[in-house]
């Protein structure tokens, strides 16, 4: 049997103490489990929910007009665009995301930004309402078995039978998106629980038996990662989300310069290590830089901190770093050698790992590595055609030198996503967000709207850009009104080319040129025109030199959101490229080069 | 494209072998068959959790079985499985990050006790009767139920006295057949666990 439960500690951040403080007055008292729910918010110090409301939720949304509770409400005009927003608030913030919708298909609306977040570690709590219990079961109206379909999507999910219940379960359900790997925590709220009565109690220490937040980090591990580092001839550093996640970015870069490691970072990783440093190598994979996929092929130590060795950073597993042995600092056990097998693996979070490593291992002299580094640098740069077309690349630079990187830039899925990430040189942690895992179109806008509002909630004065493609600006093109309404001067960039781009980039390379159901040029709508009717500022820009013009008119916007629509080349491609299911080894560099470059 | 066996850096023959994939050509995959003993929140959903798990996630699920312990709270699980090195080690790690689960244990490696319970139904009659009746004495079976056509037996024992009792009674003709599934409990305070899935 296992040990009695012990209750984990919650550390007293200045977000839980402005909880606890806004619902003193309410402990011991009786009312509604609509608003024990609000108060219970309030005690997470959820600042900003995202909602629609609907039949089953109605009594909270009623209780919400009765109590004015202290977190703002923002009605998004579909439940997806809500988790996607709650996502950007979490990213861009670091705190929990909260999504608040009906039953049904409020509910079922809600599972592809689960799913997201799941995938991509994003603390979110999405709320559900649900039927009564006694008609659970019976096919309701607008009854679905919400736990059935968010199970294998969610890091937990709960189903509230007591009034009594709600504020300890919310506080779990915070409790568990925040901590360990963060991940999305769904609550299903039935429509009787909200309606009873009952006395809103609150206790803060966390009770769970079969959850903990792990720490495998003792002298042993750490003795050997020493030797390996101080044996090795060529690290790697290679980073993930996770350390942005673990606020471990300060401890990674002090690490890496004091052992003069050089750093990659998966897309998610993009922000925690900066650009700008010569140790940099950018982001690695199937768009990442050549050198860095050439370093990983080379080198014979990889210390992988946050990150997962997904299938687009590693193509063919097999062939993936084949003279490296792997250290993994890894939060999530089930990540560590599940893929890639970790020769030394931390169970633990990566800050304190990075942090205890550092003054252990004498910095590492390896400036044959470091040259041969910069020689493959120059082998094969980022290039792109300068012949007065107007190219997404060119956009993003002009992009890059309007901000000098102070800004979050969100950006949707597909070519866009990728020219983005090689060509925005991010520097800061949380300055890049992007849908990776899932890789879901129309995630940009919405993320950005609660990213926006995020900031605002916490006083960070940033800009905030969603990049988008013509497609997935599409798919949730509905939040740009919402973005309007609450004055959050979002700067919208689309790159139109009118065509899904990396499908056709993929029915150029391997599908012979037949571009199945690709091109939009039909359906797309005239994007200043949509962006204007949604009471937001555009403009627009066909050639190169207006490209500077549209950025400052856009940047001159300041009440609500400027959209920028570039109309760029269609047949553009990113590149380099490892194709799906290659090695690491077989990058395409160019259109013209589509023979393996090795 | 493919690099045959000769030409793995020693790494990539690290990475094989602790997978359990075969490093020679051809040789056969190293799939062994693995007993889990899950504690489990004795809450609604719980068990469909530890389910769903292994069809999400493309494991096999050779058997399950489920109670509650003493404590009421808490019921068990034993689950037979089959996979190589690196899938098993992924089961126990995607097993304890559910929420619900309290303790995973891998209990393959000890010394357990191991049991399953069978109910069989054989048609016989006559002398034929006698025979059932004799192989079931000597397997300590018990007899739950009669009708002139058909006994109906109780057998309990590890999983391969049960494979043995019914293959003796196939011949007979079963008429219908129940088992429980493995229950497993290692029998001396636990060991230390290698190092591979702790």
């Amino acid at each position: 049997m296992p040990s009695a439960s012990t209750a984990a500690a919650v550390a007293d951040t200045p977000q839980r103490l402005r909880g606890k403080a806004a619902v003193q007055q309410y402990i011991g008292k009786k009312m509604s489990g609509a608003e024990i729910f609000l108060h219970a918010l309030e005690a997470e110090d959820a600042r900003v929910v995202f909602g629609h409301p609907g039949g089953a939720v109605i009594h909270v949304y009623d209780e919400m007009a009765r109590v004015q509770p202290n977190f703002k409400h923002v009605l998004v005009r579909h439940e997806q665009g809500g988790t996607h927003a709650a996502e950007g608030y979490a990213k861009a913030t670091g705190e929990v995301g909260t999504v608040l919708v009906t039953s049904g298909p409020g509910a079922t609306n809600t599972v592809t930004g689960i799913a997201d977040a799941f995938m991509d570690s994003v603390p979110i709590v999405v709320f559900t309402g649900q039927v009564p219990l006694p008609l659970i079961g019976n096919d309701a109206f607008q009854e679905t078995d919400t736990l059935g379909v968010t199970r294998s999507i969610t890091k937990h999910n709960y189903l509230v039978r007591a009034p009594e219940d709600i504020p300890r379960i919310v506080h779990e359900a915070y409790h568990l998106a925040r901590t360990g790997r963060p991940g999305p925590v769904v609550v299903d709220l039935p429509k009787d629980v909200l309606m009873a009565e009952g006395v809103f109690r609150f206790n803060e220490a966390i009770r769970m038996r079969g959850y903990s937040v792990p720490h495998e980090c003792d002298e042993v591990r750490l003795r050997r990662a020493v030797r390996m580092i101080e044996s090795s001839q060529r690290p790697l550093l290679y980073v993930g989300g996770g350390v942005i996640n673990a606020n471990a970015c300060e401890a990674l870069t002090e690490f890496a310069r004091h052992m003069n490691i050089p750093v990659t970072t998966s897309l998610h990783g993009l922000g925690a290590f900066p650009e700008d440093d010569p140790l940099s190598l950018g982001m690695l994979g199937m768009h990442g830089m050549w050198w860095a996929n050439q370093a990983v092929q080379h080198a014979d130590l990889i210390i992988a901190v946050g990150a997962r060795f997904d299938d687009r950073v590693t193509g063919m597993v097999d062939r993936w770093a084949p003279h490296a042995a792997i250290i993994h600092i890894e939060i999530d056990k089930s990540c560590i050698s599940k893929n890639i097998y970790a020769d030394l693996a931390f169970n633990a979070d990566a800050r304190a790992v990075l942090e205890e490593l550092r003054p252990l291992v004498r910095p590492r002299k390896v400036k044959r590595w470091l040259n041969k580094i910069r020689d493959w640098r120059k082998e094969c740069p980022l290039s792109y055609a300068d012949d007065g077309e107007l190219r997404p690349q060119f956009v993003l630079e002009r992009l890059r030198a309007k901000t000098g990187g102070n800004a979050v830039a969100i950006t949707d899925v597909g070519q866009n996503q990728m020219w983005a990430a090689q060509y925005l040189k991010f520097t800061q942690p949380r300055s890049h967000i992007t849908s990776g895992g899932l890789g879901t179109m129309g995630f940009s806008l919405p993320a950005a709207l609660g990213a926006g509002l995020g900031l605002r909630a916490y006083g960070i004065d940033k800009t905030v850009i969603s990049i988008n493609g013509d497609g997935g600006f599409m798919m949730n093109a509905q939040e740009l009104a919402v973005a309007a309404a609450h004055g959050v001067p979002l700067k919208v960039v689309i790159m139109n080319n009118n065509f899904l781009g990396m499908v056709r980039q993929w029915q150029e390379l391997f599908h012979e040129n037949r571009f199945s159901h690709t091109d939009l040029t039909d359906t797309n709508p005239d994007f200043v025109q949509l962006a204007r009717a949604s009471r937001c500022a555009a403009f627009r820009a066909e050639r190169p030199d207006q490209v500077e013009d549209v950025i400052d008119q856009a940047w001159a916007v300041d009440d609500r959101p400027a959209v920028m629509e570039f109309r760029v080349v269609k047949e553009e491609m990113v590149f380099p490229m490892v194709p799906a299911g290659k090695s690491s080894d077989e990058m395409i560099t160019s259109r013209h080069a589509p023979e393996t470059f090795v | 494209m493919n690099q045959d066996t000769l030409t793995l850096t020693p790494q990539q023959l690290i990475r094989k072998r602790a997978a359990g994939e075969p490093v020679e050509p051809g040789a056969p995959p190293q799939i062994h068959q693995r007993i889990i003993n899950v504690l489990l929140e004795n809450s609604m959903g719980a068990l469909i959790r530890v389910v769903n798990m292994f069809s999400a996630r493309g494991f096999n699920l050779d058997s399950v079985a489920v109670g509650v312990t003493d404590d009421p709270t808490i019921s068990r699980l034993c689950i037979v499985t089959s996979g190589n090195e690196r899938v098993i080690s992924q089961i126990l790690r995607q097993l304890n990050r559910l929420v619900d689960t309290i303790q995973v244990d891998d209990v393959t490696g000890a010394d357990f006790v191991e049991r399953e319970l069978c109910i069989i139904k054989v048609r016989c009659r006559g002398a034929k009767r006698a025979e059932v009746l004799q192989v079931n004495e000597i397997f300590r079976g018990r007899v739950v139920d009669v009708t002139p056509d058909v006994l109906a037996l109780e057998i309990v024992g590890p999983t391969r006295k049960v494979d043995a009792f019914v293959n003796l009674m196939r011949p007979h003709g079963i008429d219908e057949i129940a088992r429980s599934g493995r229950v497993a409990m290692q029998r001396a305070p636990q060991p230390e666990h290698g190092p591979e899935h702790d």
